[in-house]
């Protein structure tokens, strides 16, 4: 069973923690205890309808002020596959939980209210699904009930929302637009009698027929060292293997191999996934390798086909998200964790902001706040190994560490 | 030599996303420790742990934090599984917290030592200045916990500041952190109550008998069934003590954990169960009901 991680992106009161509640209900995924307390409260506020969104608004500010603040996962699955929803929350101060729920899913819902329409909200959360180049996303137009499920309001949002799409960067994402009503259940599971006129899938079937394989960007093979095994027992005392992680393709036994950044070359000669060794080690696998020569290879090293090397620089130039409250300034100093890889990096320009809702970019910058999305250049310390973002979705992000307050302050997207 | 194919299947790639995070805390942190309880989850992450860092032994130990509310089988196991895997183990009692006057024991109907271990936790970590704490805990378990991240940062007084929480993208985890504070570290965040028995059926992880249907003393309280352990539960007069088969699904302190009516004694059939169950699995713990928010609560004060 394949397990697909979707990020879902509204503004305040479109609906999305009611959507989730809805799914969850209609594919019986709510457990007894679950549903009667929901019951209950929804009694005691003295609605006349379930209220679905307390199913996953977990944080008790969030019941107090009956909005979602931070990035929430909810399991459910089907008899196809198991699903994770990161829920994030909408509103503009929170672009930054977006960007993390977005930053390990393979598909998201966007939400809009029909009666609202595409707002700026909306040009936020499509700039988002396409800077994180998530492959296939669902516009789900919501509250159809509200509007008499009218066809027109329909074609209105999707006409202004095909506007947005002309303007985006990574055009071969992939659009799907449904009609729903979270409330009532049209269109999110089952599909609805109140819309004849749509002739496509209900959210889920629409889900259900995503194929996982398409959706990772497949790219090369990239081995980053995370933890040397060194067991020095009788048994292994010559072991020296390499744990990691294998990202964008798959590496087998054989292979020629660089090791990055000595450039020493060396072929691979065992691959273990605990106790058994295996032929090929497939991408996203936690790995065990040995090499044929007694090299030294330590964490943050990393092991690359040898035909095919990243880049490696001392500089580069990435879109960044910056989420801390302190300032982002030429000349300033973080950490760029790069995979497991941590080295000291220099502002060296801010090049030009990004307005993320289509409005153009902006030259004349003196500093990144929250929530801004910038081209920024680094100088690092010493050298990384990347590849471009819209390449390798692993090997080409980073996240930034302000060594002072050791908070994670932004994201980075290499260019 | 056959080859993995570990991309598509959903158990193999929670199992490679937790032995990542295994790795990340041996090589981010000085001094870790593997919070281990006894329950199925703990055992789970003891599982991972070993496959992490195979052939080398698992280079941090193990902690329990003793309400001495447990259930004689679970410590029996702890101790074998200990013994045989060569591990090193710590335990800390929340006995002598209690006798050092730290904690007062609760008393009543719905007394429990479940809290208390908050204290005793905090002042271990403190004792052996451990920097990640490796616990077990799942987001689909409860609503405040569907909010936590892999890598939790805590406060010198082991708090949780659910509103400031550091942004995790990707799988990069930060585990920079000040002296003093400390990270809790969650490797089966994503995984849910049927994910970890499936787990445990396609390792075949031994787990601890009281898992399995069995003939038990036991008690009727608010609709749920209580062990009728009288040092440890307590019972009113009136609540009548009859034999049941029964299993627990989860399996805590003996105050606060309730058995199911059950006759799967395999595991194979306790999955079987799990997949068809209508009730959560915290349903059967009394502590998360005492308020709609407690989890987050406690959470707060530092419980794990």
């Amino acid at each position: 069973m394949e397990v697909l991680k979707i990020a879902t992106a509204g503004s305040v009161d479109d609906g999305k923690s009611t959507l989730i509640g809805r799914i969850l209900y209609d594919t019986k995924s709510l457990t007894t205890d679950k549903l009667e307390a929901i019951e209950k409260t929804s009694k005691q506020r003295g609605y006349d309808y379930l209220d679905f969104s307390l199913a996953t608004d977990g944080l008790v500010a969030e019941r107090e002020q009956g909005i979602t603040i931070d990035v929430a996962h909810i399991y459910f699955s089907t008899k196809k596959k198991s699903y994770i929803i990161a829920d994030t929350p909408g509103h503009v101060e929170y672009t930054r939980n977006m960007v993390t729920g977005a930053s390990t899913s393979q598909a998201s819902i966007i939400l809009i209210d029909a009666r609202k329409g595409v707002i700026e909200q909306t040009n936020r959360h499509f700039f988002i699904n396409n800077l994180l180049r998530i492959k296939d996303v669902v516009v789900a137009i919501n509250k159809m009930d509200l509007v008499d499920y009218s066809e027109e309001v329909y074609n209105k949002i999707k006409a202004d929302f095909e506007e947005l799409m002309s303007k985006r960067d990574y055009q071969d994402q992939k659009i799907t637009f449904i009609p729903v009503s979270a409330l009532k259940g049209d269109n999110v599971v089952n599909k609805s009698e109140k819309m004849p006129w749509y002739a496509g899938e209900a959210l889920l079937e629409h889900l259900e027929k995503i194929d996982k394989a398409d959706i990772f960007n497949i790219g090369t093979p990239r081995f980053p060292v995370q933890y040397v095994i060194r067991p020095k027992t009788e048994d292994f005392h010559d072991y020296r293997g390499y744990a990691g992680k294998v990202y964008g393709g798959n590496l087998s036994v054989g292979d020629d191999i660089v090791v990055l950044p000595s450039q020493t070359k060396s072929k691979i000669k065992d691959i273990y996934f605990y106790d058994e060794k295996y032929e090929t080690a497939s991408r996203r696998s936690s790995v065990t390798i040995t090499l044929e020569n007694d090299i030294n290879v330590s964490r943050g090293d990393m092991i690359v086909k040898a035909d095919d090397l990243p880049t490696i620089e001392k500089q580069f130039t990435a879109n960044v998200c910056w989420m801390d409250s302190t300032q982002l300034t030429p000349g300033g100093k973080y950490v760029v964790q790069h995979g497991i890889n941590k080295v000291l990096a220099k502002v060296d320009k801010i090049n030009h902001k990004i307005n993320p809702d289509y409005s153009g970019i902006d030259s004349d910058v003196s500093g990144l706040g929250v929530n801004d999305i910038a081209s920024v250049s680094f100088k690092l310390n010493k050298p990384i190994f990347y590849d471009q973002f819209k390449n390798h979705r692993t090997n080409g992000s980073f996240i930034l560490i302000d060594p002072q307050s050791n908070n994670t302050v932004g994201a980075g997207f290499i260019q | 030599m056959n080859t993995m194919n570990k991309d598509t299947s959903h158990i193999n790639s929670l199992e490679n996303e937790a032995i990542y995070i295994m790795r990340e805390v041996a090589a981010q942190f000085e001094k870790p420790v593997l919070l281990f309880s006894g329950g199925k989850d703990s055992i789970t992450l003891v599982r991972l742990a070993v496959k992490a860092f195979y052939p080398a032994k698992i280079p941090f130990p193990l902690m329990h934090i003793d309400t001495g509310h447990n259930f004689p089988e679970t410590i029996e196991f702890r101790d074998r599984l200990v013994k045989e895997l060569g591990l090193d183990l710590i335990i800390r009692n929340v006995q002598d917290s209690i006798d050092q006057g730290k904690v007062k024991e609760e008393s009543g109907k719905y007394a429990s030592r479940n809290q208390l271990q908050t204290t005793t936790l905090l002042d271990a970590i403190e004792e052996f200045k451990f920097d990640a704490c490796i616990g077990g805990a799942r987001r689909d378990e409860e609503k405040a916990r569907a909010k936590e991240r892999i890598f939790s940062v805590r406060d010198d007084f082991g708090q949780w500041d659910e509103k400031n929480q550091r942004p995790e993208l990707f799988d990069m985890l930060n585990g920079d952190i000040e002296h003093g504070q400390n990270v809790r570290v969650f490797p089966i965040s994503n995984w849910t109550e049927l994910d970890v028995w499936s787990y445990i059926e396609k390792e075949n992880i031994e787990i601890p008998s009281i898992y399995f249907a069995h003939t038990r003393a036991t008690f009727l309280r608010d609709g749920l069934i209580w062990s009728a352990d009288d040092e440890v539960v307590f019972r009113e007069e009136d609540e009548e003590v009859l034999e049941r088969i029964v299993r627990f699904r989860t399996v805590g302190d003996m105050s606060c954990t309730a058995a199911v009516l059950s006759e799967a004694a395999d595991i194979a059939t306790v999955v079987q169960e799990i997949r068809e169950s209508t009730i959560s699995e915290r349903g059967a713990r009394i502590d998360d009901k005492r308020s709609e928010a407690a989890m987050e609560k406690r959470k707060q004060q530092g419980y794990f």
